[in-house]
């Protein structure tokens, strides 16, 4: 690991200043980071650390009924958070479904948004790679790429975004906020990250300095709580990223749909909110031909990126798979093995 | 740059002078402070060996930064024993065969310790597997590991009763 400064601030705008400083850093949990580090992928020349910067931790209930989360909240606390897992089921689960208890007790919502892919040849200094070493090429494309997008890639770049908590977050038009050098600015979740073209470097919306303070879902995303799942289908039950994931929140009166929100995971370089899927089922009876057509018109214009042709069905099959789930109801308690696939029937319903 | 943190480690405060911000917290732990129970197995936060709790957690010592938790409550597998008297959470895998070559067992230990104060498995096998994925064992003690985990849930929310009652 190259070295570094370390500054530790007292207050966002002193954070702010530090990191908007040429190589700096922000430091979390350290989670994804400190793996880069080690791997000599990220090399800042200064971490600036937010872990004791005041007033972000804290999971706030707003006086319109929708809920500020602090970015320096851990993924756990917010996961295990009765009031905000009762109101945002999905996003509960898909937490869980993330990482390993150790992890999720240290990530932090700000950091899982800004994770980085988990594409090997990005991690593989020796390996060509366009979002490491803009210009180099990729290797991914000729490489093992089975796992890569199918939506939205490009010929320099076909990384996905591998974070679980921002599909649902998507799905549910969440709200990033962030202090920069400017002050305070908001931006939705569906627009902090961008899609590869001709430049993977460049990630997210984010300017040198701009630090994410909270992430805020409206109101409005409480309505789903009733009709809301999160499913994730990886190659072992626990502790791996998707291979593709789903989420998917209906509100449903008198099996009329009446809203819908639809988000994938592990297609894309972002979470993949399915907007044409939604219109398709907005006042339909919830059944498997309308679920199928919706999954149909989400992954319309999907392609493969190299040998994962099959990733594109089981996207479908995922989406339907989430869609029936979550029209039967959000279960009580979240299954033993959340967001799995392969967990048994879930028990009693849940009254939102 | 030289940076002086403070911490407590198994209910002692130790005073470090790091003369490099890149240590980790499970480095510290066993080069500087001898403590080598903690095990470094894959360094990437992947195995779970170097599991230990700060300030109640359970974490990856590897991905931790020592400087970024100055003024931490540290708690080691060296720190869980009462003298001779083990740690239900120790006697239920000797009772259970939870291991074989024993290299992962400190994280294992640490790690069930941290799932049962987190108290959302309860007695369900498959919710302490899930719990407990981020521990892994290249001998395969699996079975062994998710009784002793149980086994000792169980004594411990019994022994939690008596005190209350």
């Amino acid at each position: 690991m190259k070295t570094f400064d370390y500054v530790r601030p007292a207050t966002i705008s002193d954070a702010v200043a530090a990191a908007a400083e040429p190589g700096a850093a922000y430091l979390a949990a350290g989670t994804n980071l400190l793996d880069l580090m080690k791997g000599g992928i990220s090399r800042p020349d200064r971490l600036v650390d937010v872990t004791r910067l005041p007033g972000l931790d804290r999971i706030e209930q707003l006086p319109d009924g929708g809920v500020r989360i602090g970015a320096m909240v851990r993924n756990a606390d917010l996961a295990y958070d009765a009031l905000f897992a009762k109101s945002f089921p999905a996003v509960a689960e898909a937490l869980l479904s993330g990482a390993s208890a150790q992890l999720r007790n240290a990530a932090t919502v700000g950091g899982n948004l800004l994770q980085r892919t988990r594409c090997g040849y990005f991690y593989d200094v020796a390996s060509a790679c366009n979002k490491r070493e803009p210009g180099t090429g990729c290797d991914a494309r000729s490489g093992e790429n089975r796992l890569h997008a199918v939506l939205g890639w490009s010929e320099a770049c076909i990384a996905t975004h591998p974070s679980d908590f921002c599909v649902p977050l998507v799905a549910l038009d969440a709200v990033v906020e962030i202090e920069g050098k400017a002050g305070r600015r908001e931006v939705a979740l569906e627009a902090l990250h961008h899609l590869p073209g001709e430049t993977p470097e460049r990630e997210t919306v984010l300017e040198p300095g701009d630090l994410i303070v909270a992430v805020r879902l409206p109101a409005e995303a409480g309505a789903f709580a009733g009709h809301a799942r999160y499913l994730k289908l990886r190659e072992r039950t626990s502790y791996a990223f998707a291979v593709v994931s789903a989420a998917a929140a209906l509100r449903i009166e008198q099996g009329t749909i009446r809203q819908a929100r639809l988000a994938l995971g592990g297609v894309a370089a972002k979470p993949w909110r399915a907007r044409a899927a939604e219109q398709i089922l907005l006042g339909a009876s919830a059944g498997p031909a309308v679920f199928r057509r919706a999954a149909e018109a989400a992954l319309a214009d999907a392609k493969p990126s190299g040998d994962n042709q099959f990733k594109i069905e089981l996207a479908r099959r995922i989406l339907v798979r989430t869609l029936t789930l979550a029209a039967a109801g959000t279960p009580k308690r979240i299954a033993a093995l959340p967001a799995s696939p392969f967990a048994p029937a879930s028990g009693a319903l849940h009254h939102a | 740059m030289n940076f002086s943190i403070s911490l407590t480690v198994n209910g002692v405060r130790r005073d470090v002078a790091l003369d490099d911000p890149r240590v980790t917290l499970l480095d510290l732990l066993r080069e500087r402070l001898h403590l080598t129970g903690t095990k470094k197995g894959c360094d990437r936060g992947q195995c779970g060996a170097c599991t230990v709790l700060v300030d109640g957690r359970r974490i990856n010592s590897c991905l931790a930064l020592a400087i970024s938790h100055d003024g931490a409550d540290v708690l080691t597998i060296e720190g869980v024993a009462r003298g001779d008297q083990l740690h239900p959470v120790q006697a239920a895998f000797i009772a259970h065969d939870g291991l074989q070559c024993g290299f992962c067992t400190p994280g294992q230990i640490m790690s069930a310790i941290g799932l049962i104060s987190e108290a959302q498995a309860g007695d369900d096998p498959e919710r302490v597997r899930e719990g407990m994925s981020g521990n892994l064992c290249r001998c395969g003690a699996y079975a062994g590991i998710t009784g002793a985990v149980l086994d000792a849930q169980h004594s411990l929310v019994a022994a939690n009763q008596r005190r209350s009652a």
